[in-house]
């Protein structure tokens, strides 16, 4: 066990990846000599030489439809779009292509690319640099989406999605890149949580707060403070946005109950109002209460000097579980 | 194979894998030790006093830069992209401008904001975190900074389409003037843009500052010939200009942008220049780039070969450069006392300007947060 950041482990899990497989490459702009505006990708290059870790032309949509044609060609590259709000004029080769060329082609082709974005607000940033965009790709068929959450669960999770054959939209929360955690680098992927599964990460009886990527922190600091107000939170990372974990979700929500579903991204439209009707149609005799959503407002994301506004924080988190317990 | 055809493919095949774009052939009027030279294409009458009036812009702009770079190191703004060795190609470009014209930059075009009269405190609130860009693009015809790269390339493409239809291309027309930079050339949306301005006879001028770096890739990432010569490929001119040489770069800029004016249709201009800071405040160049390559553009700094002609041939005294330190110094103090005055805009301000009209679910969000704000009031209280 070693005590990592989130970026650093996620740089070891691709170096695992890099050197497990030869058909692993890397791409994107500045992931070569700088590593990343992140450092996620700190050294690969150095290590695995410019034909594995390239930097890119500064194009984003060249970016991904070379990778389809690489992945083609037998490759399994992983793009690096730099921020959540570049990967919009990759968004046509996305889910026009990547997402369907395995139900075009009657399943005799696969594009095993996966498309890292760091996503979420928090750092101050300037426009395009904070947002959370995961119901657009969660919304395209053909799209394996997840969120990483936690360090340990980041170098997991990069490899399992390496080797998934199909494609993989991996959201990592940018304002969590330099928490650290302890992550076992030395064992295999064999005892790793599958990457379609949901984790209990507080369990609890009361109530069921739903999140994933950076809101996994604030939920489980609210279920803490919740618990010295005697009540008793259960946090599940859904780490898997496409498919859901709709198992694990339903479960605890049939002994609890009461449901909050977390994000960052706007309220409107947003994965949680996708997961409140699944669980209103399965778990409807079992609930005490309306499935009720915490995220941002139905706006652009504001100036960073608002953010603490928008962001979902801790407070906002109590403030829906208490609304539960209204009904 | 015919012989001609031999000879295509030899050509084709010393084309491939050739040399990295070699730096160097621009048009240039004024070297770096600040000697005055001529170039046949672009004669530029200039007075003294004119010369001098482009040496302030570009020193004002400087201190601008220094202290939003301060501001950010002392946590007054979240980051700060730095215009530090662009002057001359902004302020050469940006004042070739008449009133009329629309600039469309980047987020970069601290020097061309001058210009067009915009106070620099407004460039401090988008980088402070108090809005996206709050200035009125009409009142200065010089359009929001756009931060996803290369895209206004095409609105200033556009842009210049409408002009076409108000029937206001001819001697005294309009034009447009798109600002990007080296590693934009690579987005799809540039391309597109040459295209249509192409297609269309657009009066559009592309400013392409080739500072050499896209955050940490040099233009062979981006390159393998000359950006200007991508032109004709699409069908206009392309001329490379010394982006450090502020005469070059307004003698350049008004010619290409009266041949739009006149209906002469698009023209690109790379103007080759340094990055001489980090890509924005959060970068570290030391990791990607030799000090040794900074050295060398510091020998071509923009603003030292202004103040060497204006002191060879005596066309300011050392009455003007002091006046002119004080007058930074000024605006130095002016906008720093400004940013760090800067009202934190409040939060129900979130809720506005989404649409143009008034929005139920809005409205609704609003009345909820602030009255769940409210609730903090009362256990303050």
């Amino acid at each position: 066990m070693t005590r990592l950041t989130l970026s650093k482990a996620l740089n070891e899990g691709l170096r695992k990846a890099l050197e497990n497989d030869p058909k692993v490459l890397i791409m994107g702009e500045d992931v070569g000599k700088l590593g990343g505006v992140f450092r996620v990708t700190d050294g690969l290059q150095k290590d695995f030489g410019e034909a594995r870790v390239v930097d890119t032309p500064l194009a984003e949509s060249g970016i991904v439809g070379t990778a389809i044609g690489l992945a083609l060609r037998g490759y399994r590259p992983v793009c690096e779009i730099q921020f959540d709000g570049f990967v919009f004029p990759a968004f046509d080769q996305i889910t026009t292509q990547l997402a369907k060329m395995r139900y075009r082609s009657r399943g005799q082709l696969s594009l095993p690319v996966v498309i890292r974005i760091p996503c979420g607000g928090g750092i101050g940033a300037v426009e395009h640099h904070s947002e959370s965009p995961e119901a657009l790709f969660t919304h395209t068929p053909g799209l394996r989406v997840v969120a990483c959450g936690d360090p340990a669960d980041a170098y997991a999770m990069i490899q399992l999605s390496v080797i998934s054959d199909d494609p993989v939209i991996f959201f990592e929360p940018k304002r969590r890149y330099w928490d650290r955690a302890e992550v076992d680098t030395s064992g295999g992927l064999a005892a790793a949580l599958p990457l379609d599964r949901a984790r209990v990460v507080v369990s609890g009886t009361d109530a069921t707060v739903l999140c994933y990527g950076p809101m996994v922190k604030t939920c489980a600091a609210a279920a803490a403070a919740a618990e010295q107000e005697g009540r008793s939170l259960e946090v599940i990372d859904l780490r898997s946005l496409s498919p859901l974990d709709t198992d694990t979700i339903f479960e605890s929500v049939r002994r609890t109950g009461r449901c909050v579903v977390a994000h960052e991204a706007p309220v409107t439209g947003g994965l949680g109002a996708e997961i409140a009707a699944r669980i209103t149609e399965e778990c409807f005799y079992q609930l005490e209460a309306p499935v009720l959503r915490v995220g941002a407002f139905s706006t652009p994301y504001p100036p960073s000097k608002l953010e603490e506004h928008y962001l979902p924080d801790l407070d906002r988190v109590l403030d829906a579980v208490d609304r539960t317990f209204g009904y | 194979m015919t012989v001609k055809d031999a000879g295509r493919a030899a050509s084709a095949d010393s084309f491939r894998g050739g040399p990295p774009p070699e730096s160097a052939e621009f048009i240039q009027l004024l070297t770096p030790e600040g000697e005055r030279v001529e170039h046949p294409d672009y004669p530029l009458d200039i007075s003294a006093e004119q010369v001098r009036a482009l040496y302030r812009d570009l020193v004002l702009v400087r201190r601008i830069d220094f202290e939003a770079i301060a501001l950010q190191r002392q946590g007054e703004l979240g980051i700060w992209a730095s215009l530090l060795g662009q002057e001359a190609a902004q302020v050469g470009s940006g004042q070739a401008l008449e009133p009329n014209d629309m600039a469309f930059p980047t987020y970069r075009e601290h020097g061309v904001a001058w210009c067009r009269g915009l106070d620099p405190v407004k460039l401090l609130e988008l980088f402070r975190g108090v809005s996206h860009g709050g200035w009125d693009p009409r009142e200065y015809n010089f359009h929001l900074y756009t931060i996803v790269i290369g895209s206004q390339t095409l609105h200033a493409t556009g842009y210049a389409m409408g002009i076409q239809r108000d029937g206001a291309v001819g001697e005294d027309g309009e034009a447009v003037i798109a600002y990007f930079g080296d590693g934009a050339t690579s987005q799809g949306d540039v391309n597109e843009a040459f295209i249509w301005a192409s297609v269309t006879n657009a009066p559009v001028v592309f400013f392409c500052q080739n500072n050499q770096w896209a955050i940490s890739e040099p233009l062979e990432r981006q390159s393998r010939v000359p950006l200007y010569r991508r032109a004709q490929g699409f069908g206009f001119p392309g001329v490379r200009v010394d982006g450090n040489d502020v005469l070059a770069c307004l003698a350049v800029t008004r010619k290409a942008m009266q041949a739009a004016r006149e209906g002469q249709g698009p023209t690109l201009i790379e103007a080759f220049t340094y990055r001489m800071g980090a890509h924005t405040t959060t970068d570290d160049p030391t990791r990607y780039r030799l000090a040794a390559e900074l050295e060398t553009w510091k020998l071509k700094d923009p603003i030292e070969r202004v103040k060497a002609y204006l002191v060879r041939t005596e066309s300011a005294d050392e009455k003007f450069f002091t006046a002119l330190e004080a007058e930074a110094a000024e605006l130095g103090t002016r906008i720093r006392k400004a940013c760090q005055e800067m009202p934190d805009p409040s939060p129900l301000s979130i809720f506005d300007n989404v649409y143009a009209g008034p929005n139920a679910l809005l409205e609704s969000e609003r009345d909820e947060y602030a009255a769940y704000l409210e609730t903090f009031e009362e256990a303050v209280r």
